[in-house]
């Protein structure tokens, strides 16, 4: 699939920018979006190929500026809504749950 | 685990992961605990330190040497590092006549046994669009200069297959332990962006 996700040789998209001593992850939420993948994936919701083309999926402009582990999110939660595991509803009410307790 | 911390309002994004491990929990089909067990690894665990050892083994040991280029997985697999996104592995050697260099120009597949997680910048658009037009110029960028003499290979990973490069021995390590020559190799030596430190620091 030739999509957004084709970058190699791709011209203008900047210099290349290494963090020194990295840490493996930046924020708490990328840590569980990496621990719910692994386990999600090791559980057989899904497996490789259409994990990558979930991201493949995602609209082009916002998988430019979303960061990688947002990738990840989408991706996995395309997926499980599509085999049925979560409904778009169920993420959106609890969402909206969460954020009236956090306010 | 961080709850505590929160003392302004979550992010759009905080919020979505928050709603799917809930969710996901809820429905077990996921154990919070199995999930903190599995971040736990990747973050303290598994990391460049493994890949260090295979290095600092096949520059110490001729015959392993050659079943790593030969049969990379099985030689990895030897110091008991394998399983997930590390299960097809290649190793290419770092010569006076050649300069490796591993990309995954349409994502982030990378060795996770040997090397760990990636860093931003090799899942970043910057240097999977650049690896393959101008691997010199990327390799500047990173204060490595490879003679013109020298030809660079630059290698594409996929979900099948994952590369690990191996690089030259530095000068000056003569009698080293492979202990010793293991805290030489650096994680972007063997990505093929940068070369193993000194001995001399």
């Amino acid at each position: 699939m030739n999509g957004i996700h084709d970058l190699g040789g791709m011209h203008g998209l900047g210099p290349i920018r290494p963090e020194p001593d990295e840490p493996v992850f930046h924020e708490d939420w990328e840590r569980r979006v990496f621990g719910l993948m692994v386990a999600t994936f090791g559980g057989g919701q899904y497996n490789v190929d259409e994990f990558r083309h979930a991201i493949e999926r995602m609209d082009p402009a916002h998988y430019l500026e979303s960061s990688y582990y947002e990738h990840w999110l989408s991706a996995v939660e395309t997926l499980l809504v599509e085999k049925g595991v979560l409904s778009a509803d169920e993420l959106a009410a609890r969402k909206a749950e969460l954020a009236r307790e956090a306010a | 685990m961080s709850s505590h911390r929160h003392n302004r309002p979550l992010s759009e994004v905080e919020l979505r992961v928050k709603a799917l491990e809930s969710l996901l929990a809820e429905k077990q089909l996921i154990d919070p605990a199995a999930v903190d067990e599995i971040i736990e690894t990747y973050e303290h665990k598994v990391g460049p330190r493994n890949g260090a050892r295979v290095v600092a083994r096949a520059w110490t040991d001729p015959a392993y040497k050659e079943r790593l280029l030969g049969r990379g997985s099985e030689a990895i697999a030897e110091l008991g590092f394998s399983g997930v996104q590390g299960e097809d592995m290649v190793v290419v050697e770092n010569t006076d006549q050649v300069h490796n260099l591993v990309v995954c120009t349409l994502c982030s597949c990378y060795p996770w046994p040997t090397l760990g997680l990636p860093p931003v910048w090799y899942k970043s658009a910057p240097y999977r669009s650049r690896a393959v037009s101008d691997p010199r110029g990327v390799l500047r960028e990173f204060g490595v200069e490879v003679p013109a003499s020298t030809e660079i290979r630059v290698w594409d990973s996929n979900a099948e297959l994952r590369y690990l490069v191996l690089p030259k021995r530095p000068a000056g390590t003569e009698g080293m332990s492979e202990d010793e020559l293991a805290g030489l190799v650096t994680r972007d030596s063997m990505i093929g962006v940068g070369q193993p430190r000194s001995p001399r620091g």
